[in-house]
């Protein structure tokens, strides 16, 4: 029975003895006990359709987990099934016999990092399913509470940290290079740097956001920020099934990006990029949005590297850049470029990438996850990292560099250092010293 | 604790008392009259105490039905606390207009609630936080009951409806809990709800933004009498006499210990 099922074995009909004699020779085989059992009826009769798949597949977003026929190649390559027991087809064969996906613990497990949707025949759309059968769970009040909390927090401070939201650019005190805040120099931009949450106040995050805006101020790049009007994009509590909260951060956000003009959003955050890219359009608001590494690998000539990194780098494909946007090549191309980095792959990279635990809203569900997992996402793929024998976890997502520094101290790989593309750059281009 | 019978079928009227705090995830500083904070750059949000209250409302009224009220001040912030209430499941949410802005001494807020309170009249159990940072020593509901004349009881941690009355745990301090029942009207400091403040879907506080009005009441004259006045408010003098210990931890235990004696705390 699978963990945490509540399947009903089938039952079985089985005579003690039995002898079977043939009509035409006469002889008789005796196959009492096992060889004679028989199953009732299938079992899937005893559950019922509109209470389990029939009630997902009327949500909207919900429809495809019906289309599963059980092929199972999702299941290899569902990053939560290697250190836990699930995947698509297991979730669609426990909404069919019994389990009530909507109270269900399996509900937060899911990071929608896409692998499972990359290789389904059927079409069976996780990073869908999920959501939409959050927001129903979430509307009930049956919500993990560390996710609550963050909800709360984003929707009182634009913030999933719950910080200040007027220090959202204290950061840029350290960057040693001028930054302009649009509120206080509305004039227009070229590119608008849109920070988001962990990049403003997580404090390795604030490092890589002072290293990208030392890079564009050497590139000469007119760059500019939203400083304390800046929220989040939403897209992760969007996928942890708050779309209430998602609608009124748009609202919040495309208001605030209307007041100013700019040519094109830049941002470090592939959840955000994602956002912008694919559902902000949807309600009507269409920007020319770029991940960082993509506005940067265009400008590899006009770099100038002092430094050379003689270091052997790995490098882990964000899920919403990478598998969700097919963007595999930009952060390639500048860890290449960095002088005297060896850039090793690790074995699931690219469109086959291990996923680091955060998407989707596990980046805020690690606690209430820890009870149905053998460890943590991210400490798989550190450690995985660490067989190749790499000395830098590159990363450019800006959920990355907490989880994985905490992986490989949980996992005993401190010789790991885990550092943002941006920070790699800017230690090759000089660092504080050259701008 | 008075009891006093009430004809009434199981359902009860709960009004929570919510109040609005600065939110301490900013940096406080003295105003200029140096007899308040600063409030021109502070978020403010809810007491958490009072929203225990909410949440105990809340579960009085699925038990046994009823109506909730939320009532509160109109202090900064306050419609999005009485919407989220709202959101939650309560009935109704009232704001007090009128009030000077700035602190609201604890006695003039009772009074305040008290004026709505009466004018109401047909309310079974009024719930508010037991303290907040503003009232630290929990005067507010005890000062209700008594201009109401209403029984009062403090640090409680369960209201369950039994009929149509309320049976009451208290803290006592020590962990000792006492339990009683009351049967008529009564005034309730919540302590703690019987589970975690629920979560308000942020749909559901839009919806509740468009779709319900808050009532308004007007403050009234209030003469407080006699009573004490802030002169003065100030941040906390740092002393500097944090003494930072040294060495492994079997050490460090070993120094802990060694001061302990030194000062006399144990014998």
């Amino acid at each position: 029975m699978p963990v945490g099922g509540k399947k009903q074995s089938p039952v079985a009909v089985e005579l003690e003895e039995a002898v079977v004699v043939s009509k035409i020779s006469g002889r008789e085989w005796d196959v009492s006990g096992a060889w004679n059992r028989m199953f009732e009826s299938r079992v899937l009769t005893d559950y019922s359709y509109s209470k389990g798949l029939g009630k997902i597949a009327q949500l909207d977003g919900g429809e495809s987990l019906e289309y599963c026929y059980g092929c199972g190649k999702c299941v290899p390559v569902c990053p939560v099934d290697l250190v836990s027991e699930y995947g698509p087809r297991k979730i669609h064969r426990k909404v069919q016999t019994g389990v009530d996906l909507f109270s269900s613990d399996e509900l937060w497990k899911c990071t929608t990092c896409g692998n499972c949707l990359r290789v389904c025949p059927k079409g069976v759309n996780m990073i869908e399913i999920m959501p939409a059968v959050r927001e129903v769970a979430v509307g009930d009040g049956k919500v993990p509470d560390e996710l609550q909390g963050i909800f709360e927090k984003t929707f009182r401070y634009g913030n999933a940290l719950g910080e200040n939201p007027r220090r959202r650019h204290a950061w840029t005190k350290g960057a040693s290079v001028p930054i302009r805040v649009l509120s206080s120099d509305p004039t227009p931009a070229d590119v608008l740097f849109y920070v988001e949450d962990y990049w403003s106040y997580h404090p390795r995050g604030q490092q890589a956001a002072q290293a990208f805006s030392r890079i564009l101020t050497r590139l000469g790049v007119d760059f500019a920020i939203l400083g304390a009007e800046e929220k989040t994009v939403g897209d992760s509590q969007r996928l942890a099934g708050e779309k209430g909260l998602f609608d009124a951060l748009v609202e919040d956000v495309t208001a605030t990006l209307g007041k100013y003009e700019f040519q094109r959003i830049v941002t470090p955050d592939p959840h955000a990029f994602n956002a912008l890219v694919k559902e902000y359009p949807k309600r009507g608001f269409t920007y020319d949005v770029l991940h960082y590494t993509q506005l940067l690998s265009p400008q590899i000539e006009k770099m100038n590297f002092v430094n050379s990194i003689d270091k052997k780098v790995t490098f882990h494909d964000p899920c919403y850049l990478g598998r969700h946007n097919g963007e595999y090549d930009a952060p390639r191309k500048l860890l290449k470029a960095i002088p005297g980095i060896d850039l090793v792959e690790m074995g699931r990279c690219k469109e086959n990438s291990y996923c680091c635990g955060g998407g989707g809203g596990g980046m805020w569900l690690d606690g209430f996850n820890s009870n149905h997992l053998s460890e943590r996402l991210s400490e798989r793929r550190v450690r995985e990292a660490a067989t190749t024998g790499a000395e830098i976890l590159a990363v450019c997502c800006p959920y990355e560099v907490s989880r994985f520094e905490d992986a490989a101290k949980s996992t005993g790989n401190e010789h790991l250092r885990v550092v943002d593309i941006a920070e790699l750059l800017d230690e090759a281009l000089g660092g504080v010293e050259t701008v | 604790m008075k009891v006093r019978r009430i004809e009434k079928g199981g359902a009860l009227k709960i009004v929570v008392g919510m109040r609005q705090l600065a939110d301490l995830v900013e940096e406080l500083e003295v105003a200029d009259s140096g007899v308040d904070i600063d409030r021109d750059f502070v978020k403010f949000v809810s007491n958490e105490w009072d929203e225990a209250a909410l949440e105990e409302a809340l579960l009085i009224k699925e038990a046994v039905g009823g109506e909730v009220v939320v009532i509160a001040l109109d202090e900064p912030d306050v419609d999005q606390t009485l919407y989220s209430a709202i959101a939650k499941g309560a009935d109704r949410a009232v704001k007090i207009v009128g009030v000077e802005e700035g602190w609201t001494p604890t006695r003039l807020r009772a009074q305040l609630l008290s004026k709505w309170l009466k004018s109401e009249g047909d309310w079974d159990a009024f719930l508010t936080g037991v303290q907040a940072a503003d009232d630290l020593d929990g005067q507010l509901a005890g000062l209700i009951g008594a201009t109401l004349g209403v029984p009062h009881a403090a640090v409680v941690s369960k209201a369950e409806p039994e009929g149509s009355s309320l049976r009451i745990t208290q803290e006592l301090g020590g962990g000792t809990l006492s339990e009683s029942v009351a049967t008529g009207k009564v005034v309730l400091g919540i302590q703690a709800g019987r589970q975690a403040p629920r979560y308000a879907p942020i749909t559901r506080i839009r919806q509740a933004m468009s779709t319900s009005t808050i009532e308004t009441f007007d403050a009234q004259e209030i003469d407080l009498g006699p009573g004490p006045k802030v002169r003065k408010i100030y941040p906390p003098q740092s002393k500097g006499q944090a003494t930072m210990l040294d060495g492994d931890p079997v050490e460090v235990a070993e120094k802990i210990v060694e001061l302990i004696r030194a000062k006399g705390l144990v014998r």
